[in-house]
């Protein structure tokens, strides 16, 4: 075995068999890319493993090998300590290895039961298949402990349980591995609590899971073992009992890290922006937003806390002009925005207002133009364009050029297109973006979404920069660690509604996640 | 991801493609019982080498030119306009009404462009309804489109046999332009300065349709305007997000786009034929489309489209008139095996380019 593999501690189920996975020396290309570099793993039947280390670290390609999604250049594979060769999902499965994935593969309009049956039918006609699936169901059900209302159409479900459903589906084929891609971005804390019972109670039906995260404190809490990749490298193995997040975030960066960002006091200046009463009603008349005020002072980070889904995409569309006020205001400065005074998101541009949305590839960025070309977008009647009437590429690559050295943005190539940069890359430069003409005010939607460590302290600061320059900043994040460490103030939203309110110096972590789930109100996290 | 060097991508992937289909013509040449080889020598002489012919070529090139930037700048909003058939059609009225109100009073030198104008302005008025169904109803452009097209052709059976019918005639034809409302032609005007070349409706248009070429460049690449309009384009989401006014977008880039389909009448009704004849947009809408396809909705690669399938036209009916049993259809025959190759099956040779090119890098 290679001496940097530390092979674990032979945990009680260890000595009974041989290691669920064992990986040897998985090497993996993608034309100039190394993602995955002799890499070794080590499973041991019977346990939750987590595999950690930033975006692009090759973690994701690790377990599209196992999963058969990709096949390895080379190395080895053994299930169970039997030689496996696995070249597509099919022989995953078949082996015993189940997968889910980050977005969930469900069909939202078909109920538990046919999504759980879907491609084990069993014949033209559905009805033994489903008799089949149904007893199935009832039996994972009663060994697991994991209860699903089989006749419940899958969309009308929340996501916990729509989890819950990937889970069954792939135990229902026969799944003793389970790999879990970033299973918990979707869930609330409380929620995540439930989910680590569930696989808590997995393992102890001897049950060996993978756990792929990008989240310290869920390795802490949850993972027997843990292993480290860094740049398509397997970097170390641990048992968790003897390791730290401290050390875990140092052994993922490959240098040492902050977790927390210095705070910077102000004291917050007078009311920048203010929204009254907003309601607004998506298509079908449902109401996204509910009765919504908040204030936003100069100089302050208010921190909207919720689980994704609740209003908080709504309520940034509306306040950044993208979907127009429905009922209610927003004021800004002179400028009262309602039902009959409409704005667009140029004049919100014009007001100072600068927004970085939810989803970069969505919104955030048009990914097949060039850097140089997002580097405007929204900007582009400005002066970074150029001077004249035309479009000068030498003004645009000259601006793309001072916000790349500026944030650090690489590589440091204004022609590419904005599809070819990282995850963290792009998001630097939608902030580089909309930071560089000093907005007044700022909102801004999940800004370290897929952004690795180094990336998120980076990020943390500019934020913190800009609210020491004055400026009145909205922060939404489904990471609550993130609203923790940036905000001066803290909104919580739940259905619609902001069900509560506290400063940064009050806020309990157990009581902001409870408003999260909305407890206060009828429980429809189920 | 690996991407491909430029020179493959846009040079030699799409000679591939165009010579599989030119492989694929010459199997169907040879089962016909022809050789591929005589059947290619016609072809190349019928386009550019007898008296006239790279005129008629070039006569053809001009017309694809026009409706293949009209096509090019709805795709870059992401439109698919399938009506340029329809805009040409009510550009040529468009000219003709111009012609008819004007001609006797005005000189040639404000006739051109006030026609030209007015081909446009028709062109565009019919891109505006179907672009304003989609920007504000919702209403798919490629249906209306289509269903503009026939409404187009039938309004314009009904003025052709009806009020603009020339008197004295029985086939539907329009009145006719005067000397001062034409196009003048090439060979007549380098006649005049002693240099003679073989006759052929090859006019002036051509330049304009130059000028056309340069102009949506610039409006595309060069201007705040075409930007948003490639974001749109690209993802509407962004553009919206990046305060485009989505709609109002929509229905400019589709009365753009009916303008330059319009402009082709130019060059067939004044140019050539000096009347608005029925039906004489002829399908050259329709080729627009491969044009903008071909061409990757860039202007240079709209021109070489657009010369590959005026050759092919004028080519294809040489082809017809020296074989037996070749026949026009043989010419749609390899069109289509072109758009084949070079549209729908365009990235066929992508992944072994790239398996080849990312072998290269690791090396």
């Amino acid at each position: 075995m290679n001496d940097k593999t530390r092979p674990q501690e032979p945990s009680e189920a260890a000595l009974i068999g041989p290691p669920a996975v064992e990986l040897r020396k998985i090497t993996k290309t993608f034309g100039a890319v190394v993602a995955n570099d002799s890499v070794d793993l080590t499973v041991s039947a019977g346990t939750i493993h987590g595999i950690i280390g930033e975006n692009g670290a090759g973690k994701s390609t690790v377990v599209s090998i196992l999963y058969g999604f990709y096949t390895a250049d080379s190395g080895s594979i053994e299930i169970n300590g039997e030689p496996a060769t696995i070249t597509n999902s099919a022989d995953a499965i078949e082996r015993g290895i189940g997968m889910v994935h980050q977005h969930f593969m469900l069909v939202p309009n078909f109920t538990v039961l046919e999504n759980v049956m879907l491609g084990s039918e069993d014949g033209f006609f559905l009805r033994k298949g489903k008799a089949a699936t149904r007893k199935e169901l009832q039996r994972l059900s009663d060994e697991y402990g994991l209860d699903v209302d089989p006749d419940a159409v899958i969309e009308t479900l929340p996501v916990g349980i729509q989890q819950r459903v990937e889970i069954l589906k792939a135990l229902r084929r026969g799944a003793r591995i389970l790999i879990l891609d970033e299973p918990t971005g979707v869930l609330t804390p409380d929620e995540t609590d439930r989910f680590f019972d569930i696989l808590r109670g997995l393992r102890a039906q001897g049950v060996t899971v993978l756990l792929i995260t990008h989240k310290l404190r869920e390795v802490m809490e949850v993972t027997d073992g843990v292993s480290v990749m860094r740049r398509g490298k397997m970097v170390t193995h641990k048992q968790t009992s003897e390791t730290t997040r401290e050390e875990l975030a140092e052994l993922m960066v490959g240098r040492r890290v902050e977790l927390t960002t210095p705070r910077i006091h102000v004291d917050s200046g007078p009311i920048a922006l203010e929204a009254r009463n907003l309601t607004w009603r998506g298509t079908r008349g449902i109401a996204r937003l509910r009765n919504v005020s908040l204030t936003l002072r100069a100089g302050e980070i208010l921190g909207l806390a919720g689980v994704s889904g609740n209003g908080q995409s709504e309520l940034l569309e509306v306040l950044s002009g993208i979907t127009p006020v429905q009922e209610g205001q927003v004021i800004i400065g002179d400028r009262i925005i309602n039902k009959n005074k409409p704005t667009d998101p140029a004049e919100l541009r014009a007001l100072g207002v600068a927004h970085v949305p939810e989803d970069r590839h969505k919104r955030g960025l048009v990914l097949p133009f060039e850097a140089r070309e997002n580097a405007v977008l929204g900007y582009h009647a400005g002066s970074n364009t150029g001077e004249g009437r035309l479009l000068s590429p030498r003004a645009l690559q000259g601006h793309c050029e001072t916000l790349m050295e500026r944030f650090d943005i690489r590589p440091t190539n204004p022609k590419l297109s904005a599809a070819g940069f990282s995850g963290g890359n792009q998001q630097k430069l939608v902030m580089a973006r909309e930071i560089e003409p000093e907005p007044s005010i700022m909102l801004i939607g999940q800004p370290t979404r897929g952004v690795d460590i180094g990336g998120i302290s980076f990020i943390h600061a500019e934020i913190m920069a800009r609210k020491a320059a004055g400026c009145a900043i909205l922060l939404v994040s489904v990471e609550l660690d993130e609203i923790m460490a940036l905000s001066d103030r803290i909104a919580v939203m739940n259905a619609g509604e902001i069900v509560g309110e506290t400063s940064r110096e009050d806020a309990d972590y157990r009581q902001i996640g409870l408003m999260m789930a909305g407890v206060s109100g009828a429980g429809d996290a189920a | 991801m690996t991407r491909l060097p430029a020179w493959i991508e846009y040079l030699l992937i799409p000679i591939m493609n165009l010579a599989l289909a030119f492989a694929v013509a010459a199997i169907v040449v040879m089962l016909i019982g022809e050789s591929p080889i005589d059947a290619l020598t016609v072809m190349i002489n019928g386009a550019f080498v007898y008296e006239g012919a790279l005129g008629y070529t070039l006569y053809y090139t001009t017309s694809l030119i026009f409706t293949g930037l009209a096509v090019s700048v709805a795709f870059h909003a992401s439109l698919f306009n399938i009506g340029a058939e329809g805009q040409a059609y009510l550009g040529g009225l468009g000219a003709l009404l111009v012609a008819l109100a004007l001609q006797d009073w005005l000189p040639i030198i404000l006739m051109i462009p006030l026609c030209i104008i007015g081909a446009a302005a028709f062109g565009a008025l019919w891109a505006l309804i179907p672009g304003w169904l989609q920007a504000y109803r919702g209403s798919h452009i490629v249906i209306t489109t289509i269903m503009f097209n026939f409404i187009g052709a039938g309004i314009m059976v009904g003025l052709l046999s009806g009020s603009l019918m020339r008197p004295g005639q029985s086939n539907p034809e329009s009145l006719l332009f005067e000397d001062s409302a034409r196009m003048p032609q090439l060979h007549s005007l380098l006649g005049e300065l002693g240099i003679e070349i073989g006759r052929s409706p090859l006019n002036l248009s051509i330049v304009f349709a130059a000028f056309a070429c340069f102009g949506v460049w610039l409006l595309i690449w060069r201007t705040r305007w075409g930007y948003a309009l490639r974001a749109m384009g690209a993802s509407e989401p962004a553009a919206h997000y990046a305060g485009v006014p989505v709609p109002r977008m929509i229905v400019t880039a589709m009365c753009i786009s009916g303008a330059l389909a319009g402009m082709m009448a130019i060059n067939t009704v004044m140019g050539d034929q000096g009347k608005v004849t029925l039906g004489f947009p002829a399908g050259f809408g329709f080729t627009g489309i491969a044009v903008a396809l071909m061409g990757r909705s860039h202007p240079v690669g709209i021109i070489l489209a657009a010369l590959l399938f005026g050759a092919l036209l004028q080519g294809g009916s040489e082809l017809d008139f020296e074989f037996q049993t070749i026949t026009r259809e043989m010419v749609l025959l390899i069109q289509g095996l072109i758009i084949l190759f070079s549209g729908a099956l365009s990235l066929m040779f992508v992944p072994w380019m790239e398996r080849r090119f990312a072998r290269k890098e690791i090396a």
